[in-house]
């Protein structure tokens, strides 16, 4: 910090004589920064703060609050009732689509953390190979990136239908592919860990140019087999990448949600904490009391996640 | 340019005009939105023209937005322009986005006039005071039963609502399958049952279902409970008067899955569509739909079609109710002309208007009955005499009662029971606690 031109001028000019002002040294070292300085600094702190407070805080704060009531969206503020815990005991309680919600979000996670995102990355050491069109590869892999989840949920359709699909045609079976509950999460996972994929690929591809090849030299030089140089030197060089690819799964599964949407407006076994929130407070139902509690739930689940990020990386900043 | 003499002036040139252009005003209505958690987004759907009083044109919101249905709007209202001299402002919102932003768009600044739906979504609004009263537009309109103007009658007594469109729900069949294999349209559920059973025998499917979207399932149990426990029991149900562990409902759930064999398997991952087409090329004998049934069938096809309403099932109750949900009109709570947006609600209910819809959509019934029919097809006449005769008339179960409680806990609840109908008890009482709770909010 201290190389900073504003606090070297800081202590580079001497506090001159009780010339000018009579309120103390503290004004006169604010007035040594230029006042476009003192604006641009108001300004740089000023904007993002509001932008995160009402875009962020507010309607998270407004979210808890809202989930102690039973308001349906209709009316004044002044006409909410409050039902204290009631929303919360009810989802608990009474809510029958609330636990495998709470399962398949947990499922998500597990498939996306252990089968796609190591997938993800072995495709992109091998494509790191240059091997013959591999840029054809890439750009192959990286295409259900680009599509929107609600199209893909589309494409997968014509893939998935029972009576229509491209799957049951060619295999010459009878799945109910989106319909039957016990086999539609698994489809929609393969069709969201299929986009997934991609995209740790690219990330990881990315962090994959960007190591110094003399290490792997070395480490040739040193007799080490191919495995064995990137699990001892290229992955532990990689940890800054390795925590992005981790916290992008992380996220990706607690806001999976397009996919399920799109297919069946997450009912019938593929419910996600997301889609449950979402069909009760945005469509007609408008039962926001009840959705903001699902809301705050799932507040409380991505908190633990962030807080084990910040502190894991905080702790990096420290050493 | 001239030093600033004020730290404001000064600190009002740094802002550049990209920037600028965000005032406070937007920002907090930014804010506003997001607290809700989005229920404000889309409050903004409303017409944003600026016509003051006095004004010659009326907007009208509207969810009809498949190209058939909306070029019909298109003529109605060139209709009502030049009989009128009044522009009217068609503002088209796809239809499901429509129904779902219906709460922010009534209290945002909604069109003049808006689409909707009778039932109990119309008398909700109305009761909460978000629409118009239209008693003194029924004084004027002619060519109406009884019924049509009971379903437009509020909480309170008042009409709120005017009547353009319906179609009944029935068991649709392809004449040509059935006259090369004898069927007979069954009268009782017995007969059903002996029909589904020959069905299969012949390698078809005799009842083609498909619930993957989650309504169509709703008809079924409509019709079952209309014809197990009657019109009265619906509407207590609905209203949440009458427990769902009782065994009146039960035994709907149990009559259910005595037919559930005959219906296609797998409904859960179909759309009705693809139903629809399993019936069009003839792999399954009849489907209990709405009247739209037939826009999967090609117009060549469309003379092959026929139908015949869901069987008796208690010789007490009969057959005689069914569900006909009726589309409509209804007004803005403060429209910005009020006298406009009352002769728009009368013209759409008077016979010209009818006509119009009757000359160019084949696959909607018109409400009025003043309405020169003439040009109906055989299955449009059938359909009106069918409704004509039906003793009640049922909006359908999502028009029917509180759209949270139809949205999320019946529609979870009747996949639950298509793919486990054994378990009655336990989903009833599920769907028990969970009305009890939705019920006293």
């Amino acid at each position: 910090m201290s190389d900073l031109p504003l606090i070297q001028a800081d202590h580079a000019v001497p506090s001159p004589a009780a010339t000018t002002t009579s309120t103390g040294g503290r004004g006169r070292r604010l007035r040594l920064l230029s006042r476009t300085d003192r604006v641009v600094i108001t300004l740089m702190v000023l904007v993002p703060l509001l932008l995160v407070v009402a875009l962020v805080w507010l309607p998270a704060l407004a979210t808890v609050a809202l989930s102690g009531t039973d308001w349906d969206g209709i009316g004044p503020l002044s006409e909410i009732e409050w039902v204290g815990g009631r929303n919360y005991s009810d989802v608990v309680n009474i809510y029958p689509p609330f636990v495998p919600a709470v399962q398949n979000n947990l499922l998500w996670l597990a498939a996306l953390f252990v089968v796609a995102t190591p997938f993800g990355m072995f495709l992109a050491v091998l494509l790191d190979k240059e091997i013959r069109g591999s840029r054809f590869y890439q750009t192959a892999l990286y295409l259900p990136v680009v599509l929107s989840l609600a199209l893909i949920g589309f494409v997968w359709q014509l893939i998935y239908s029972r009576d229509q699909g491209l799957l049951n045609a060619v295999l010459g079976t009878q799945t109910d592919w989106y319909g039957d509950s016990s086999v539609n999460i698994w489809a929609v996972m393969f069709a969201a860990g299929w986009r997934h994929v991609g995209y740790i690929m690219l990330l990881y591809l990315a962090g994959l140019k960007g190591v110094d090849p003399s290490l792997r030299e070395a480490a040739a030089v040193d007799g080490a087999s191919e495995s064995r140089t990137f699990f001892r030197v290229v992955f532990p060089v990689m940890r800054p990448i390795n925590i992005i690819v981790l916290v992008v799964t992380v996220i990706e599964s607690l806001r999976a949600f397009d996919l399920v949407w799109v297919i069946n407006k997450g009912r019938n076994g593929l419910e996600l904490i997301s889609a449950l929130v979402t069909s009760n407070v945005v469509g007609e139902a408008s039962r926001i009391g009840f959705g903001s509690a699902l809301a705050t739930i799932m507040l409380v689940v991505s908190l633990v996640f962030i807080t084990i990020y910040l502190t894991t990386v905080m702790r990096e900043d420290r050493r | 340019m001239s030093r600033p003499r004020t730290e404001a002036e000064y600190l009002a040139r740094l802002v550049p005009p990209s920037v600028s252009g965000i005032g406070r005003r937007s920002l907090l209505a930014g804010a506003g939105a997001g607290a809700l958690l989005g229920t404000g987004l889309l409050a903004g759907c409303g017409s944003d023209s600026e016509s003051g009083s006095g004004s010659k044109t009326v907007s009208i919101g509207s969810n009809q937005s498949d190209p058939k249905p909306k070029d019909v709007i298109a003529k109605v209202m060139a209709g009502f322009q030049t009989a009128s001299g009044i522009e009217p402002k068609v503002n088209t919102v796809d239809h499901n986005t429509f129904q779902e932003n219906i709460n922010n768009y009534l209290q945002g600044k909604p069109d003049d006039v808006f689409m909707w739906f009778a039932g109990y979504r119309m008398r909700f609004f109305a009761a909460k005071g978000l629409a118009g009263d239209l008693s003194d537009v029924w004084g004027k309109l002619s060519g109406y039963s009884d019924a049509f103007k009971k379903a437009s009658t509020g909480d309170d007594g008042k009409q709120y609502f005017v009547p353009a469109s319906y179609y009944p729900w029935a068991v649709f069949y392809r004449k040509s399958v059935w006259q090369q294999r004898g069927y007979q349209v069954p009268k009782t559920l017995d007969e059903l049952n002996t029909l589904g059973a020959q069905m299969k025998k012949d390698g078809l499917t005799p009842i083609a279902f498909a619930d993957k979207d989650g309504w169509p399932a709703m008809g079924t149990f409509d019709i079952l409970n209309l014809r197990i426990n009657g019109y009265q029991f619906h509407v207590d149900l609905m209203a949440g008067k009458e427990a769902w562990t009782s065994d009146k409902v039960k035994k709907v759930f149990d009559t259910w899955s005595g037919l559930l064999p005959l219906h296609q398997a797998d409904s859960l991952g179909r759309t009705w569509q693809e139903a629809a087409q399993s019936l069009q090329q003839k792999k399954s004998g009849m489907y209990l739909l709405g009247l739209f049934v037939a826009q999967q069938f090609s117009n060549e096809e469309q003379d092959d079609l026929d139908f015949f309403t869901f069987p008796e099932v208690d010789s007490t109750i009969g057959a005689k109710a069914l569900d006909a949900p009726i589309d409509g009109y209804m007004m803005a709570r403060k429209p910005k002309s009020e006298a406009n947006a009352k002769k728009l609600l009368e013209y759409v209910g008077s016979k010209a208007a009818a006509d119009i819809t009757v000359k160019n959509d084949p696959s909607t019934l018109v409400a009025n009955g003043g309405a020169d029919t003439g040009g109906y097809t055989a299955l449009q006449k059938k359909a009106a005499d069918l409704v004509g005769s039906a003793t009640e008339i049922a909006q359908f179960l999502d028009r029917d009662t509180r759209p949270d409680f139809a949205s999320t806990v019946i529609i979870p609840a009747l996949q639950q029971f298509i793919k486990n109908p054994r378990d009655i008890d336990g989903l009833l009482n599920s769907i028990e606690n969970q009305k009890k709770s939705i019920f006293t909010s």
